[in-house]
Order: C-alpha cells, then sequence, then structure tokens
C-alpha cells in the first residue's frame, strides 16, 4: 500500500467513523406500543402496554383502572335492597347474574331461604343472562378479525333475549329483579311459551354461528395453537370460568357448589377442552350458550307452584356475621364476600370479580405472541371492563 | 369556503348546507360502560340501524368525526383521554352525553372516582337520560341535534371556538367590551389590564325527553 498523504489518511479515518456511526445507527431498537385506552377491541377502556421487538412481543402488561368507579366503597353507604342496584352494573352484559351471589349471601347471613319457585326462576334468569353476555362474545369475536356480520347475527339474536328479560324483569339491562328473599314479581303470563321460542332460535344462532364462524379457515389458523395455557398455569394464575375448563381442568360452581339455585335439576355437561389455546376457550363458550338453552328449556318445565318471596321484614337488617359466596358467572367465578354488623347496610363488601383474575394472566401468555395475535387471545379471554375495574 | 370565513352567507346556501351537514355525519363512538352496549346496539344491530338517520358510526380517528357520543361513566382517571379526544375533533363539532354516568354522575354520585357529568370538561349538546337509555332514546337524541343542525347559523358554529376567542381579543383590543366602572372611580388603565374572555354563546342544550337533567 502507497503512502497515504496525511490528508487521504484523514478522510479514511473519517470514513471508518462515519461506517462506525452507520452501524449503531442500524441497530435494531424496541417499540413501546400502546393499545388504549379507547379501541375497539379491548371490549371497553383497558390499556395494555406492549414492548415489541419487531413483530413480536417481548413485555406486556395491561393497565386498568379508568373504569373504577369504588364500588366497594360505595356499598359501605347503600343499604342492602340499594346495593343490587349498584352491582347489576359489574358485568353489565350479564346484569341478572351479578345479583344473585350477593343475595344469596345475604340470605344466608338472615338466615333463610328462597322458596323454590323462586329458585326455578333465577336459574333461568341466570342462564337468560348467560345467554344473553355469551352471545355477544360470539359476534364480536368475528369483529375482531374483520368479519363483520357476525357481530350482525349476535345483536339480531340477543334482541331477543333482552325482550324476554325486559318482559319478566322490567328492565332490559339492568333487572334489579332480585329480591332478599324471593324475587319482585312473579312472571307474566305467557312468558314460558315465548321463551321456549326464543330459546330454541339462540341456539339455531349457535349451529350458524358454529357453520360461519368456527368453520371458516381464517377464524381457526389465527386461533388454533395461539395462546396455549397449559392447566397448571391457569390454576396458579386463578382463572375461571370458561377459561379455566378450556385449559382441561373440570371445575364448574354451577355443578361442584350449587348454592341453592336448581340447576341440579336439569341434565347438562360441563365441558371442558385439553388444548387451552384461543380456539378451545372460544369453543368452550358456544357450548356452554347450547347448554343454557338446554337448562333452560328443561327448567321451564319443571317451575313448582307456590309464593315467590318468603316471609321478610319490611325494613330489612341482616343480622351481625360474614359469608361468602360464589356462582358461575358468565364470565368465571363471581363471589362476594359480606360483612354484616346488623345494621340496615353491609359494613364492607369484597367482590371477587372473573376478569380481574382472568385479566392478571396477560403478562405470561402475550410473551412471545405477534402483534396481531395480541388482539385475538384478549378477545378469547373475555373479559368486561367493569368486572376488571369494578 | 370563502364566504363562510367571512360570515356572509347567503340564507338558501345555509339552508342546503345545513341540510347536507346533517344526513352526513359521522359520529366517533366513545364507548366508556354498559351505554356502549346499547350503543353498539343502536349503531350496529339490524333492528335500530342508525344508518338510515345518515349516521355513519365507523370513523377511524376523532379527526375525522362530526359529533362524539359519549356513552358511560366518566372517570377521573379517564377525563383527559376525553378532553383529548375533543380537541382533536375538527370544528363543526357536536357531543352527545348518553346516560346518566355521562349527564351527571348516575348511580356514582358520590363516588370518589367518577367525574360528575361529562359537561365539566367537553361542551354537551344534546343530554341522553336514562341507565342505560334505550337504543331509540339515542336515536331520538341524534334526530334532535340533525334538527338543530338544520337550524343552524352557519356562522357562528363554523368557525368554532378559537375564531371566538380571536374575535373578543380583538374587541378587547379596540375597547368594545368594557364598559369600564360605571362611578368613574377606578384608578387603573383598563384597557391594559387583562381581560375575562367572554364564553362562547352556546345554545341550550337538548334533553331527550325534555325534563331536567337528573
Amino acid at each position: 500500500m502507497t503512502e497515504l498523504s496525511e490528508r487521504q489518511q484523514l478522510s479514511y479515518i473519517a470514513s471508518q467513523a462515519a461506517d462506525a456511526r452507520l452501524n449503531v445507527e442500524l441497530e435494531t431498537e424496541g417499540m413501546t406500543l400502546n393499545i388504549g385506552p379507547q379501541h375497539p377491541a379491548t371490549h371497553g377502556t383497558l390499556r395494555i402496554i406492549a414492548r415489541l421487538d419487531g413483530e413480536q412481543v417481548v413485555w406486556a402488561e395491561p393497565s386498568a383502572g379508568y373504569m373504577h368507579r369504588g364500588y366497594e366503597k360505595l356499598t359501605e353507604v347503600r343499604t342492602f335492597p340499594q346495593v343490587t342496584t349498584l352491582i347489576n352494573r359489574i358485568d353489565w352484559l350479564g346484569s341478572f347474574a351479578n345479583e344473585v351471589p350477593f343475595i344469596l349471601a345475604a340470605e344466608k347471613l338472615m338466615e333463610i331461604e328462597a322458596p323454590p319457585r323462586a329458585q326455578v326462576i333465577r336459574t333461568i334468569l341466570f342462564e337468560l343472562s348467560r345467554i344473553a353476555n355469551v352471545s355477544l362474545f360470539l359476534g364480536d369475536l368475528g369483529v375482531q378479525m374483520g368479519a363483520t356480520t357476525p357481530a350482525f347475527l349476535a345483536f339480531r339474536d340477543r334482541e331477543y333475549v333482552l325482550n324476554l328479560i325486559e318482559s319478566a324483569t322490567g328492565g332490559r339491562f339492568h333487572p334489579n329483579f332480585d329480591r332478599i328473599g324471593g324475587l319482585k314479581d312473579d312472571l307474566p303470563k305467557g312468558w314460558i311459551n315465548e321463551t321456549t321460542a326464543v330459546v330454541k332460535r339462540l341456539i339455531g344462532f349457535c349451529d350458524e354461528n358454529e357453520d360461519l364462524l368456527f368453520g371458516n379457515e381464517i377464524f381457526q389458523s389465527r386461533m388454533r395453537g395461539i395462546g396455549v395455557i397449559p392447566a397448571h398455569v391457569a390454576e396458579e394464575y386463578g382463572l375461571s370460568g370458561a377459561n379455566l375448563r378450556a385449559s382441561g381442568v373440570d371445575y364448574d360452581l354451577r355443578r361442584d357448589n350449587p348454592v341453592g339455585l336448581a340447576w341440579d335439576k336439569a341434565d347438562w355437561k360441563v365441558w371442558t377442552h385439553p388444548d387451552g389455546d384461543s380456539w378451545a376457550r372460544c369453543w368452550i363458550r358456544l357450548q356452554e350458550t347450547r347448554e343454557s338453552c338446554k337448562i333452560v328449556l328443561q327448567l321451564l318445565e319443571q317451575i313448582p307452584a307456590g309464593p315467590i318471596m318468603t316471609k321478610v321484614p319490611r325494613i330489612i337488617k341482616v343480622p351481625e356475621g360474614e359469608a361468602y359466596v360464589s356462582t358461575e358467572n358468565p364470565l368465571g367465578e363471581m363471589g362476594y364476600y359480606v360483612v354484616s354488623k346488623g345494621d340496615l347496610g353491609p359494613f364492607r363488601v369484597k367482590i371477587r370479580s372473573a376478569s380481574f383474575n382472568n385479566i392478571s394472566i396477560t403478562p405470561w401468555v402475550l410473551k412471545g405472541v405477534y402483534v396481531p395475535d395480541i388482539i385475538t387471545i384478549l378477545a378469547s379471554l373475555y373479559f368486561i371492563l367493569g368486572d376488571i375495574d369494578r | 369556503m370563502g364566504l363562510v370565513d367571512k360570515g356572509r352567507m347567503p340564507a338558501p346556501l345555509t339552508k342546503l348546507f345545513n341540510i347536507s351537514r346533517s344526513y352526513s355525519m359521522w359520529v366517533y363512538q366513545w364507548g366508556l360502560a354498559c351505554c356502549a352496549i346499547e350503543m353498539g346496539a343502536a349503531f350496529a344491530s339490524p333492528r335500530y340501524d342508525v344508518m338510515r338517520l345518515g349516521v355513519i358510526p365507523l370513523p377511524a380517528s376523532p379527526r375525522q368525526a362530526d359529533f362524539v357520543c359519549v356513552s358511560g361513566t366518566v372517570t377521573d382517571k379517564m377525563a383527559p383521554a376525553v378532553k383529548r379526544l375533543w380537541e382533536q375533533m375538527p370544528e363543526p363539532k357536536y357531543a352527545i352525553s348518553m346516560g346518566s354516568c355521562a349527564n351527571c354522575g348516575g348511580p356514582y354520585w358520590d363516588s370518589y372516582s367518577v367525574t360528575k357529568g361529562v359537561d365539566q370538561i367537553i361542551p354537551v349538546d344534546v343530554y341522553v337520560p336514562g341507565c342505560p337509555p334505550r337504543p331509540e332514546a339515542l336515536l331520538e337524541g341524534i334526530v334532535l341535534l340533525q334538527q338543530r343542525i338544520k337550524n343552524e347559523d352557519m356562522q357562528a358554529k363554523w368557525k368554532g371556538d378559537e375564531f371566538t376567542t380571536l374575535q373578543a381579543k380583538r374587541q378587547a383590543e379596540r375597547g368594545e367590551l368594557h364598559a369600564g366602572d360605571p362611578t368613574g372611580q377606578s384608578t387603573h388603565d383598563i384597557s391594559t389590564d387583562p381581560q375575562p374572555i367572554p364564553e362562547r354563546d352556546r345554545p341550550e342544550p337538548i334533553v331527550v325527553g325534555g325534563g331536567p337533567i337528573e
């Protein structure tokens, strides 16, 4: 190599330095993706903060609290009958199911029991609210993947269920129908025949949805093998409901702990799935809607005669004590730990809602997935923001 | 839109513009809580079908929207996001407050974490009471908003808040806004004193059903 002049040497060094700088600039960096708080795919106002490396999620965390309305504090300044008005609105898609465990806890403290007729009607309304809840989930599932037709179908058939709930309770969305010791009113005339027709229609909706959505190749390829949660992880994170059963754990509070409701009078099946992926979670919910329809159809034929309300004092004072009652709500296990000091209202109510535990697994399950799969995994976990933040 | 900027729109043209505007409204859905499902039923279900009213419920961002439908509980954590959304929308813009929570706090009137009414943050044109309101009530609110838009003076609405602020500033510079101290006892010079900018003259909000907002 011939000797370089000083000027040439300097330019050589400068070019080397420029190359070094360029290499630094080409190094890839992580990126923080912020989904929410208002995003069509988050079922409300959940915010997911995801750290990405290219298309893969390195680290993700949910940021809850955008819908925190302070239920547990508000129940301390309400009387027992007033509390049901509030807790209707926790899981707003299946409102009646929210009231039942609280009322059962209060009844447990007062040592009374609703008459058999009220219990069967409670179970029917409970399952109807589950159908209303999960049918919207099945419709929304398509929207997450860019298909709008299932949502239209779901809203079409869900209206019939809401009409049933409205004609029985007076409330389309928030019935506020359950009372300590029974129910507010008896069923209206002709309701049973109408319900039979609507529930049969809903079974048709499930079949249609299975053909249209679950049989779709795109849907399957985006769901199968994505977001797998093994059984032991699901148990450790405290998942419940269909998310737990999709991981192969055979646990359903309706069968295992039927707290004074009439599920044992019907013949139905608890579905489980061994896979634990997004597909399994959606499929379990579809099967559960069918089972709910079966339960309703069977219970409609065996509503016993009799009163719908036991004798309770006009002003309800719940005696001192503590009680915890949980039921299998549409989203999972929902329980109320009620502490009473003998007053008109509860001293303290701790609400164990299903979605809060279900969403706690997101940092684990989102690790290593691709960005489009975040949406489908969140959709299949199925949470409601009122149920998370309370 | 030179004529609009100068505020010299001929009346027939205003009429035409208002009719066009009222039947091509893009709504941004700010669904927060239970009311979001009823809003979804009104906007996306075949039974209620809002598109027959000339409302398109699917803009990708608030920058494309003509009005926003705030439905559900606005919490203190969410309030800055609602405010930012409103500021991102282009003029002329309208707001519908759906449900008791967005109107005044609703069942959470004594909660520590709930904003008692979205009208503390953004100006509301139509209140839809109910907990949650039926989809028909929301549709009536939209129809009432359309009627208002049809009879609107475009000049005032089109130019929006920024324009009004600018006008007020100019008037303040010219000294038109201050009547001065009637007693004449004031010692300091009023014209250099920062003057409060008058609030924009908004029409009274509409309440679906006609009752008080409670």
